[in-house]
């Protein structure tokens, strides 16, 4: 299915001057599994647009200012919640700000904390994951009851009894609830691939060749086990974009004044529905609801390109 | 990992006979290997599987030698210890559940069992190596097979990364894959299964070992090119003077192959000669069942013969000789009576009360 273009490559033959090229069959594409699934990728159009939205996102909440010149700290109460204008494309909040900033600095609140909750909780993970799945015995006793225990505590509700515990909630504090909760999903997905990859015989042939514990586990249970990890890492990154601003919209995660979309559609939902001024509600849920599909369209397509059982 | 001696001897490393000189062994020169010494002895080696059924004897006093350029065939069927035995040699057992209850692996002079894991893992490699069954999945699937193969020499020699993909063509080149030059950067997929077993060859003898275990190195290819690694291993072992200890179910492989031949039954040696007479006049009834259970173009038509029944359980061995519920001789002395390995003149050995009368029948 993939071999369009060796196909073509057998038919004009080798190449003048490449003595060796026929024999070895037309030095076909060096590939391993990531180049299998990178190729995969780019040809992937639910990848493309996704990594083009996610991109989009990314930058909205590096660099707000090359999206938008208005500052959204300038609210005129008088102004609230007015419909899109020239002035103001998507209209303004509740407290009168510009609409469209909020929508574009909203992002970073939500974007740092699914960056930084998912890097921590894939290194957590791949740690913990590694030394119960590699080392077994009392190791993965210890690491699986623990995960057991915090599998037991549903993410959001769990969020919210620590969060409502807190006196001081900031991105900080929602980052670390969100850590605790969920690393030990990706400790068993971990645990069980590296249980599989070492099982495999080129681990065994690493041992008798000499490899010491430390590279078996870099060289050849990381690479050859990481792939799911990966994968939920991305779809990660969309329930923890979605977590923060359900968290937000109940009222334990960020507060004002602290731009997020949580918070303006938390501040949005009485008005919209009492007054009949939908944009208040359509816009920012319009972009926590792209973001989040963005990330888990990419999870998707990388799953895809990653599990050979899907070719 | 020291570098000392590495870079000096690299460059004409691949010299006529292919060896490199000792001094290039390193971190292994305070162990007290001795050359002279003989180079490996298996003493009453005694090995256990600790399950929650039991404890299984799954090596069970296995004693045999090898000598510089001398080839060990080691037979017998699925679960009889041949593998276990080798694993044991490499100190690749997997323990827990597997544990060295006894014995020894004198390697040159050295016992390798009483050695602790870190010097242990110089030893693998470098003075005995092993080739798997399974070559198709014995790479590591992500990296280069020129990186797999350079990886050896830059961890156990401390070459750079170019000097160790030299070595790497080179090694690729002596096993008989064409074009090496370009296909180290090849992946293990791109290999066939001859090739893939070849790249295997060529990683353990990388580093020039004493003792090479091949380990059933060609059941997971097909005939003809069965034929050609076995060739491959028995010329390199005869250009290096290695000893090498075949592993296999099947006595075709070993027949041309091996000087010496020890057959393997329930975890214990049952029968140990020279390949001809074993071949000509098995002492063994269990040798004697495999041998009549090879396929023969002259006997086409007929009943292939097989041996009654399975090998027993480990942990739930027939007391007596293992081998008597199958054992067309088995009388009652057998079914109480172990039988000891006895001297059978010529320099064989056989563990069967009856080994006289197994040669009418």
């Amino acid at each position: 299915m993939t071999d369009h273009g060796t196909g073509l490559d057998t038919r004009q033959g080798p190449p003048p001057g490449d003595a060796d090229a026929g024999q070895v069959g037309a030095k076909e594409r060096s590939a391993s599994l990531w180049a299998d699934a990178w190729r995969e990728l780019y040809r992937n159009p639910v990848f493309i647009i996704s990594s083009v939205m996610v991109l989009a996102v990314l930058s909205m909440a590096a660099f707000p200012s090359l999206w938008t010149d208005t500052d959204p700290e300038r609210c005129l109460l008088a102004q609230g919640f007015e419909g899109p204008s020239a002035a103001h494309v998507f209209g303004t909040t509740v407290q009168g700000c510009d609409m469209y900033s909020h929508v574009i600095y909203g992002a970073r609140p939500s974007i740092i904390i699914a960056v930084f909750v998912t890097a921590a909780v894939t290194l957590i993970g791949c740690v913990t994951g590694i030394l119960a799945g590699f080392y077994g015995g009392w190791t993965d006793t210890i690491v699986s009851r623990v995960t057991d225990i915090f599998l037991g505590l549903p993410l959001i509700v769990g969020a919210l009894v620590f969060l409502a515990l807190l006196a001081d909630r900031n991105i900080w504090s929602v980052s670390l609830v969100l850590i605790v909760l969920s690393w030990p999903t990706i400790t068993r997905i971990m645990r069980g691939s590296v249980i599989s990859v070492k099982a495999q015989d080129f681990v065994e042939a690493a041992r008798a060749l000499g490899a010491s514990n430390p590279s078996i586990i870099v060289r050849h249970i990381l690479p050859n086990s990481i792939a799911p990890v990966i994968v939920l890492a991305t779809l990660y990154l969309g329930v923890f974009v979605s977590a923060e601003a359900t968290l937000t919209f109940l009222g334990v995660g960020l507060e004002v004044p602290e731009i997020s979309w949580g918070i303006t559609i938390s501040e949005g939902q009485l008005i919209a529905v009492n007054q009949s001024v939908p944009h208040l509600l359509v816009f920012p849920c319009a972009a926590l609801i792209l973001t989040v599909l963005s990330f888990i369209l990419m999870g998707d397509a990388m799953r895809d390109a990653l599990d050979p059982r899907g070719r | 990992m020291s570098a000392t001696g590495a870079t000096e001897d690299r460059i004409d490393r691949v010299g006529v006979d292919g060896r490199r000189p000792r001094a290039a062994k390193t971190g292994l020169e305070s162990l007290g290997f001795d050359d002279s010494a003989p180079l490996l002895e298996v003493e009453d080696l005694q090995v256990e599987f600790r399950t929650r059924e039991g404890v299984a004897h799954a090596v069970n006093g296995a004693t045999f030698s090898v000598a510089e350029g001398e080839t060990l065939g080691i037979l017998g069927e699925s679960g009889c210890g041949k593998s276990v035995t080798a694993q044991a040699i490499m100190g690749i057992l997997d323990s827990p559940p597997a544990f060295i209850a006894g014995g020894r692996v004198v390697l040159r002079g050295v016992d390798v069992l009483t050695l602790p894991e870190a010097s242990r893992r110089l030893v693998r490699a470098d003075r005995v190596a092993i080739v798997f069954q399974d070559a198709l999945s014995s790479l590591n699937p992500v990296f280069t097979v020129g990186y797999q193969l350079g990886e050896l020499f830059r961890r156990h020699r401390g070459y750079s990364r170019a000097d160790a993909r030299k070595e790497a063509v080179g090694l690729l080149d002596l096993v008989g894959i064409p074009a090496a030059a370009q296909r180290v950067t090849d992946f293990p997929h791109q290999f066939s299964g001859g090739m893939r077993q070849r790249v295997m060859i060529a990683m353990s003898l990388a580093l020039d070992p004493d003792v090479l275990i091949a380990d059933e190195p060609t059941t997971a290819l097909d005939v003809t090119v069965q034929a050609q690694i076995m060739r491959l291993l028995a010329d390199l072992q005869q250009e290096r003077n290695m000893g090498l200890i075949l592993i296999t179910h099947d006595m075709g492989v070993v027949a041309d192959v091996a000087d010496k031949i020890c057959v393997m039954y329930a975890g214990r040696i049952v029968e140990r000669a020279d390949v001809h007479s074993i071949y000509r006049d098995p002492r063994h009834p269990y040798t004697k069942a495999l041998l009549q259970s090879i396929p023969r173009i002259d006997l086409k038509g007929q009943q292939l013969a097989s041996i009654e029944g399975l090998p027993p359980t480990l942990t739930k061995l027939p007391g007596g000789c293992s081998f008597n519920p199958r054992c067309y001789l088995a009388r009652d002395r057998c079914r109480h009576d172990e039988p000891p390995l006895y001297a059978i003149g010529g320099g064989r050995e056989s563990a069967c009360h009856f080994y006289e009368e197994v040669p009418e029948k």
